[in-house]
């Protein structure tokens, strides 16, 4: 596994998201309520691109009528068929076992942490200043 | 029997080893704004579209059926980075549609204005002339892949008529169109003039499922979620379906097809089963009925294939084609709307080279003769 620096946090907005391409994976990383989650960029039913999903709560009923919204914005739900998958780990909500999207690990690091460590993508110039997303692939 | 069933593949239909061409028989597009229709709309139905609009059956301004599960009903990533709604940009429709799927022939089904839904009948036959007109000059003239239907209400059974033969003297249209909700089951008889003169010009009848009609939907009446009407759509057409063979519809014009589109096709094998069994038991109730019902629908009728049914089992999907009949079913995308089928990864069960052929691209060329 090998880590690659992927954005600036400031540079994708809370509910935004940003796809690069790692080895030539097409990865998709969200930025939810603080958070960054990495995402192969494509949905396990019929390969439509989850840089369009829709960033939604998890909604939840314990009977007719009632509804109750809780994780929001942590729930992916597909472009195409609204197919929906929790951002954390891929997992499909209706069928978690068979049906995931591949996650990657995802840390935030401060430049001047990076600048000594061993990870420093060259295309990429690192100010210390700023804090990074970093996605192991 | 028909010219598609059982029909050996001739030499140039041979599996070849370049990429499948396919052919889409259920492409959306949409206009701008309304102010697209304003070359082909006479001043006095503008002024009309503007001051009165639409009227269904639905009651109260605005609860017409959008937005159902996605707005416009579209995927989400099929918006125009130019502006306008999904499905409005040929340019757009191209790049994420027609050219990297490889599109050999897309067939136009406009839903706008609920074309199919109005209740003035005049007005109605109004927008469906300055959309067929439209549907040439907007699409098909600027990408000769795009083909155009003659889109017409079946209740002004005098006025289709009418716009039936000024389309078909333009000569570019691929088949006509019909209300699938219209006042009565399309069995009835008011409607043979219509079945007649498709027989004559020997254009398919298109019957795309959806729209408002006087009717609820369901025959348990009008459902309470999108999920439920969605469902329904099965319902419809299948009760579409029997009304157009138990009336007779075949027999009386032997030349006639039908293609059912949007319906899916999971539910055909027991709804023709069940025909062909009550057949057996009622036939002196409908002695104009020479054939079993399943013989007319093998015939005389084709299923595009969206939306897919998904079994667990892939080998239950490949039973469910099997049942329907390889050359009945005609592959389309849906494309821009939420439930689009790729066709690389729709199908989630075997098929060979042959019937991929035939289910994407030959039997369309068959009954549309392209």
């Amino acid at each position: 596994m090998a880590r690659h620096i992927v954005a600036r946090t400031s540079e994708i907005p809370p509910g935004g998201n940003k796809v690069v391409d790692i080895a030539g994976r097409d990865i998709v990383v969200f930025h939810v309520n603080g958070e960054f989650f990495a995402l192969l960029n494509r949905c396990p039913h019929e390969g439509a691109p989850l840089e369009k999903a829709a960033c939604v709560a998890r909604l939840t009923s314990p009977e007719p009528g009632i509804y109750e919204r809780s994780r929001v914005g942590e729930m992916l739900r597909c472009p195409w068929h609204g197919w929906e998958f929790d951002m954390r780990n891929g997992q499909s909500w209706f069928d978690p076992k068979r049906v995931k999207i591949r996650s990657y690990p995802v840390a935030v690091e401060r430049g001047d942490e990076l600048r000594k460590g061993p990870y420093v993508a060259e295309t990429f110039p690192v100010h210390v200043k700023d804090s990074y997303v970093i996605v192991e692939v | 029997m028909s010219e598609v069933i059982d029909r050996p593949l001739r030499d140039d239909e041979k599996p070849a080893p370049t990429r499948l061409r396919i052919v889409d028989c259920d492409v959306h597009p949409s206009l701008h704004s309304f102010d697209d229709l304003n070359e082909f709309l006479p001043k006095r139905w503008q002024q009309h579209l503007r001051e009165y609009g639409s009227h269904l059956r639905t009651p109260y301004l605005f609860t017409t059926p959008y937005p159902r599960s996605s707005p416009l009903i579209a995927r989400r990533d099929a918006w125009p980075p130019t502006g306008g709604p999904p499905g409005s940009d040929l340019a757009f429709m191209q790049k994420q549609h027609l050219d990297p799927l490889d599109v050999e022939f897309g067939i136009l089904q406009v839903l706008d204005l609920f074309i199919f839904s109005q209740q003035n009948l005049e007005f109605g036959a109004a927008i469906q002339r300055a959309i067929n007109d439209w549907q040439l000059a907007f699409w098909s003239h600027r990408d000769p892949r795009l083909k155009a239907s003659i889109l017409v209400g079946q209740d002004g059974t005098d006025l289709a008529i009418a716009e039936i033969e000024r389309c078909a003297r333009i000569g570019e249209y691929i088949q006509i169109n019909v209300s699938p909700r219209a006042n009565e089951p399309l069995g009835r008889r008011r409607y043979w003039p219509i079945y007649e003169r498709a027989q004559e010009l020997d254009l398919p009848l298109g019957i795309h499922v959806g729209g408002y009609g006087g009717h609820a939907p369901t025959g348990g009446g009008w459902p309470s979620y999108y999920v439920e009407e969605h469902q329904s759509n099965a319902h419809t057409i299948a009760a579409q379906l029997a009304s157009l063979v138990i009336e007779g519809v075949p027999e009386r014009f032997p030349k006639l097809k039908f293609v059912f589109i949007e319906g899916g096709f999971g539910w055909i094998p027991s709804a023709v089963w069940r025909m062909d069994q009550h057949f057996e038991r009622f036939r002196s109730e409908v002695p104009h009925l020479k054939r079993k019902p399943s013989e007319y629908v093998r015939e005389h009728f084709w299923f595009t294939t969206q939306p897919i049914d998904e079994p667990d089992e892939a080998r239950h999907l490949r039973a469910l084609i099997e049942w329907v009949g390889i050359d009945r079913l005609l592959f389309s995308s849906d494309y821009p709307h939420w439930d689009f089928d790729d066709p690389r990864f729709a199908f989630k069960t075997p098929l060979t080279e042959v019937e991929r052929k035939k289910i994407f691209s030959t039997n369309a060329r068959a009954v549309y003769k392209f």
